[in-house]
């Protein structure tokens, strides 16, 4: 049968990230269970309010959210997607050649035409200017 | 575990997580657990991909993962907005209030 | 059993459990929650399996991108102080008679199957091979992905766009 075993190199190079991770939710589990048994436990009130600095919060913060926040999120994915697709490309493109450089460039001028229309469109104002006009 | 075990373990893996998206969408109504559900399945597919792609030796079907990842990124973009824009007008998020094209 | 399979049935039991939890779960958010550990879950899966760089992006675009979407959309379309975030069970014998049927068939087939064919691979390093690929025989899918991200995020900046209020 075929598919080689791993290399040595890919598991250990790899491995690192399981000693952070296995290292990440030790530190938090002992440090909670360590905290629930050593500290003390006085409930008021005034402790469960939200800190706002010193302010007296007003009404809940679970309110709905401002529609505006989606636009960004969705602007963030998109570029997030287009960083993924370029990071193969930076590694590779200088050993093909100029031809794969603008192939790159093509990539890039594509979205940043989706750049322009949401700036053009006012979806990046948090006013837009025409509800500034009504 | 051998190089094969670890193919079809993976492949058996990715059937069950490919069904519980399946019993997600038959079981739940609200519209966002079912689009979470359809977000499994593609995870489930993508990982019987990659699975191919250690049996078989090359990494097409990883490229074939990423187009997989842009296309459910533009499905997410697209599908959240139009859950969110029927949310404006019915106020509702229940799969059958959603009848208008049925008939 | 050594630690490469110690890791892989940890790493199923993760994925497994966290994505029944999104099935099940009463509230929205847990749904959510839930569904960051499947992912994180499919991303250790992948680095296994010697998938690399797939590990990184499907970090990136799934639990950075695509999870933070989903939570906008179910902040933006719940009042979350109503605590009205439960959504029924529906339809449960069918459902779940239908999907035992489904798993049995696909299961029989991949573990009677005999998966040989290729020379078989042992996983290191991918970044410069998919480049390669990219820059290569998948160069025209590699610049439509593009033009279906600006399509995307017109269409939905639009539908999301609120109408003047006259």
């Amino acid at each position: 049968m075929p598919s080689a075993a791993p290399s040595a190199s890919y598991l250990t190079s790899h491995s690192a990230i399981l000693a952070f991770l296995l290292v990440v939710v030790g530190f938090v589990a002992v440090n909670l269970v360590l905290w629930k048994i050593i500290r003390p436990s006085r409930f008021s009130e005034e402790k469960l309010t939200t800190y706002e600095c010193g302010e007296n919060p007003t009404g809940s913060a679970w309110i709905q959210f401002n529609i505006r926040f989606y636009v960004f999120a969705l602007l963030f994915i998109i570029f997030d997607v287009e960083a993924v697709f370029l990071l193969p490309w930076a590694v590779v493109f200088r050993e093909i050649g100029p031809l794969a450089f603008l192939e790159g460039l093509v990539f890039i001028a594509i979205l940043a035409i989706a750049l322009a229309y949401v700036w053009r469109k006012g979806d990046l104002e948090w006013v837009r200017t025409e509800d500034r006009q009504v | 575990m051998s190089p094969d075990r670890i193919v079809q373990s993976a492949l058996l893996l990715s059937l069950a997580l490919f069904v519980v998206g399946v019993v997600g969408v038959f079981l739940r109504r609200n519209v966002i657990t079912v689009f979470m559900c359809v977000e499994l399945m593609l995870n489930a597919v993508n990982l019987s991909f990659v699975a191919f792609s250690r049996a078989l030796g090359t990494l097409d079907a990883q490229v074939l993962v990423f187009f997989v990842l842009t296309v459910a990124a533009a499905e997410a973009a697209v599908g959240l907005a139009i859950i969110i824009a029927i949310h404006r007008h019915r106020d509702t998020l229940d799969l059958d209030a959603f009848n208008l094209m049925k008939w | 059993m050594n630690a490469e399979a110690a890791v892989f049935y940890v790493l199923a039991a993760i994925t497994v459990g966290s994505a029944a939890v999104v099935v099940l779960a009463r509230s929205l958010i847990y749904s959510a929650f839930a569904l960051l550990f499947t992912f994180v879950g499919v991303a250790g899966l992948y680095l296994l399996l010697g998938a690399d760089f797939l590990a990184a992006t499907q970090l990136l675009i799934y639990v950075g991108g695509i999870l933070v979407l989903l939570l906008f959309g179910v902040m933006l379309t719940h009042k979350l102080y109503d605590l009205d975030l439960r959504s029924e069970v529906t339809q449960f014998l069918p459902g779940v008679i239908v999907s035992i049927g489904l798993f049995a068939v696909l299961a029989l087939t991949a573990w009677r199957t005999d998966w040989a064919g290729g020379d078989g691979r042992a996983p290191a390093a991918t970044t410069r091979e998919i480049g390669q690929l990219f820059m290569g025989r998948y160069l025209l899918p590699f610049e439509a992905a593009s033009i279906l991200l600006l399509v995307a995020l017109m269409g939905a900046a639009m539908i999301v766009r609120r109408k003047r209020s006259a």
